[in-house]
């Protein structure tokens, strides 16, 4: 907007390294005050490290922050918002049994003398900023009882305790439904207009259109370039976030295909996602791509029993099946190899074979104790169809590298004999050497004749190991590609709602 | 918003529902089952039944303080029985011998002093060393229960001072002495928790913890004062009973942690932490008081009364877990 006056907000030449990792490669970017600045880039492409640098979190390896052109160190959050920068949560941090007041000024309360809480000042002071952002709730409210949209709005208050001079929001949206998107813009218009800078952090494009005014756009670490919303199109921002002459010859050989393994139609989960119908065959690999929260991981959850469906029907081999509990699904045959290793997926103290033959161990017994022989026969033949490396089936699976990890992971699932393999970002925190063996091995259990459904928030992944691609956003599957029809930039639209037309 | 705050009204109240249903009940069928021919909502008898919730019930009124941060406290027992044998001992101790009864106030000083420094230690060890606080008291429970042993081997200490009687059993204004104390720190509580920058604090970090740190509110220092409260507490409680009855055994307070624990879950605090409140926590105790006194009108033992207050300890949480499941779309366990 004034594009005269001096910047609320400057870095210059931000490097930020984690061991082996360079997140942030030089990252120069401002924002004026009265703009909305959005910040665009793909999962890991150090959108997260930069918002973190500018609120105090991390602090750079190399480069300066400027405040309206005076440099300054920013220690920590609460540093940086003595200082006028205040980062909005994607997860709120809010203490949900206290009223929206005692929240706002959490650790700041008003006192009286004798340790008393000054009631009257926090409630008038946290009233007003309530007004100011048009709250219909009052101070007093008690934060568990609002909803996201309302919890977001106390979380936005608790800037505006401070004379901000830029606010950051990351990816605000990602639980709100359209009418309270609504309100939240009208917010940050408001704050605009009183010369706050904002920095917008999102993956939807839809949205970052309706509100920037400049967009910058960050890939692998680096600053690709800024352009001016007016001035440009969905096209060019998408070239810009995904660049690379992408390396990834998609030589995917289709294999035998088999009859339908696992169908799915109509099927719903409240508001997490809604009205999904697929079909996966024997021999195929259907990958899922979508934005964190698209309501991917919950329909495996659903498939695997963990979660209870709203509506719809699942067919197995043709059959409509209901799926209670894991147990039921591992009975159809039915394997989730889950999202989190290390939380959901391996008892990381247990060995290799007692973490492999968990889910099946009540059955390998001789008499009334387990057979460690049965047990390690399966172990070893898992470890050898899999290549894991391990010392030997003593050892903690704690001790293994992320792949083998997940190799076990993926064993112990194969080992019950399914003929549905869900596989929930596969290659999460797994380092690039492994990840391509896990790819192939993969696209090897589809020649196998197995049915594999492949959930990853990764382009380069999805378009690697899947046969078609189903793109969600925001709990809808807007559409399944073949082989054929895809490309870079029709997924990228797909998943970040361009053509979805009106959301319910 | 107005169901809500309905539901949480309901909450609050719950307990004292539960009470009335207690006092009817016991009424219509002490009128059948009693052994005595006096009614069970007879005013001594229910002064005194304040005057016996009020050892118990003034340890609660601290676990709750604790239960709000998130932390938890098992040596309340072994901290009672410490400052009981520290009072009543000091007042034979010859340096004292000239002050006559005003030995009295400076013993009851020496036990409040003793349960606050056993809660600070307990405090000052959870802040530093971040062991969970269930295992540091646990600890401690043990440890501060082998000084009473060590104190006086397996002899009772005794000391019976008839001033200090007389004030112990006095009634004024028709409420014993002990009822006094109850009321009097349930009132000082609820204004600690609800009125100060360090209750309100206090509430935040049981509630988010991490919220509370990114507040840069102090959590270790919170943590401390409220252990030094359930010690000053718990010394308190010994001392108002022990000046009546003037001498203490070393298992004195066994269990009294997991009685105090039981009358403020009862009364709806959070286990986790975050939610909960002094009033119904009195609520709690005086709701546990009843069932015992009443299975014990209408002739049951205490055996059958525990295995009771069992039951309905986990028929309440049952409950609780009922009312505020998050609907159908939760995962399922």
């Amino acid at each position: 907007m004034t594009t005269e006056s001096k910047p609320a907000l400057r870095l210059s030449g931000i490097v930020k390294t984690f061991p082996g990792v360079r997140a942030l490669d030089g990252v120069s970017f401002d924002v004026r005050p009265g703009e909305v600045h959005a910040l665009l880039g793909e999962n890991g492409a150090g959108k997260s490290t930069l918002m973190k640098v500018l609120a105090g979190i991390h602090q750079p390896n190399e480069g300066a922050i400027f405040i309206e052109e005076e440099k300054v160190v920013m220690r920590n959050p609460l540093d940086a918002k003595a200082k006028g920068v205040v980062l909005i949560h994607q997860e709120l941090s809010l203490a949900e049994e206290l009223s929206a007041a005692e929240n706002i000024y959490l650790g700041e309360l008003p006192r009286k003398s004798f340790g008393r809480v000054d009631w009257a000042t926090l409630y008038d002071r946290a009233g007003g900023i309530l007004k100011r952002l048009n709250c219909s709730f009052g101070p007093k409210t008690i934060v568990g009882d609002l909803s996201i949209a309302n919890k977001q709005m106390v979380e936005i208050a608790r800037a505006l305790t401070v004379d901000a001079k830029a606010v950051i929001f990351d990816e605000p949206t990602a639980s709100l439904t359209d009418a309270e998107k609504v309100v939240l813009f009208d917010v940050i218009r408001d704050l605009t207009a009183r010369g706050v800078g904002i920095v917008y952090i999102s993956h939807r494009m839809d949205e970052i259109f309706t509100l920037s005014d400049r967009i910058s756009v960050l890939r692998d670490g680096a600053h690709r370039g800024t352009l001016i919303t007016k001035e440009t199109d969905e096209d060019e921002v998408t070239k810009l976030m995904i660049g690379r002459s992408l390396d990834l010859t998609r030589n995917i050989v289709a294999g035998e295909l088999g009859p339908v393994a696992i169908e799915v139609q109509g099927l719903s989960c409240g508001k997490l996602y809604r009205d999904v119908g697929f079909e996966v065959r024997a021999g195929e690999v259907l990958g899922f791509y979508g934005l964190v929260g698209a309501g991917r991981t919950e329909i495996a959850e659903t498939l695997f029993g963990l979660r209870a469906p709203s509506a719809g029907e699942i067919r197995v081999d043709g059959q409509a099946v209901t799926i209670r509990s894991p147990g039921d699904a591992i009975r159809l045959g039915i394997s989730l190899v889950p999202e989190s290793r290390k939380e959901q997926g391996l008892i990381l103290g247990m060995s290799c074979k007692d973490n492999m033959t968990l889910p099946q161990v009540g059955d390998l017994t001789a008499g009334p104790f387990v057979s460690d022989g049965a047990e390690i026969a399966i172990f070893d033949q898992y470890r050898d169809k899999l290549a894991i490396k391990t010392p030997g089936w003593r050892q903690a699976v704690g001790n293994l590298s992320g792949g083998n990890q997940q190799k076990i992971v993926i064993g112990k699932w194969l080992s019950m004999q399914p003929k549905v393999l869900i596989v929930d970002e596969p290659t999460r925190g797994i380092d690039v050497g492994s990840k391509s063996e896990i790819h192939a091995l993969i696209r090897d259990l589809a020649k196998q004749g197995y049915a594999v459904i492949v959930i990853s928030s990764e382009m380069p992944e999805v378009l690697s190991v899947s046969d078609r691609i189903a793109a969600m956003y925001h709990g809808q599957l807007m559409r399944i590609f073949t082989a054929a029809e895809v490309s870079e930039d029709s997924l990228v639209q797909a998943i970040s709602g361009i053509g979805a037309g009106k959301v319910a | 918003m107005q169901n809500e705050n309905t539901a949480r009204l309901l909450k609050q109240g719950a307990i004292w529902g539960f009470i009335v249903l207690e006092l009817i009940f016991f009424s219509v069928a002490g009128k059948f089952l009693s052994l005595s021919d006096g009614a069970f909502m007879d005013l001594d008898n229910m002064l005194l039944l304040l005057k016996q919730s009020a050892p118990i019930g003034i340890i609660a009124l601290g676990m709750t303080i604790v239960m709000i941060n998130g932390n938890i406290d098992l040596s309340v027992g072994a901290i009672f029985a410490l400052s009981a044998v520290i009072l009543l001992d000091s007042m034979t101790w010859p340096i004292f011998e000239g002050l006559g009864d005003w030995v009295i106030p400076v013993s009851w000083l020496l036990a409040l002093a003793t349960g606050t420094a056993l809660g600070a230690l307990n405090g000052l060890i959870v802040w530093k060393t971040g062991v969970d606080a269930f295992i540091v008291t646990l600890g401690s429970m043990l440890g501060y229960r082998g000084l009473v042993f060590m104190y006086n081997g397996e002899q009772p200490t005794s000391n019976l001072n008839w001033t200090l009687v007389d004030f112990a059993e006095a009634q004024p204004l028709g409420l014993h002495t002990a009822t006094w104390f109850l009321l009097g720190c349930t009132a000082v509580l609820w204004w600690l928790l609800n009125r100060t920058v360090h209750g309100r604090n206090a509430y935040a970090i049981g509630d988010n913890r991490e919220a509370a740190v990114n507040a840069s509110i102090r959590v270790g220092p919170h943590m401390m004062i409220n252990f030094m409260i359930i010690g000053f507490l718990a010394a308190l409680s010994a001392a108002v009973f022990y000046s009546e009855s003037g001498s203490v055994n070393p298992n004195d307070g066994s269990l009294y942690e997991l009685w105090a624990i039981t009358a403020v879950v009862l009364g709806g605090t959070k286990l986790t932490g975050g939610r909960g409140s002094v009033i119904s926590t009195f609520g709690g105790v005086i709701a546990i008081q009843l069932l015992r006194k009443g299975l014990g009108y209408i002739g049951a033992d205490t055996e059958t009364v525990n295995l009771v207050i069992g039951l309905i300890l986990i028929a309440v949480l049952y409950l609780d877990k009922q009312l505020n499941r998050k609907g159908k779309e939760e995962l399922r366990i």
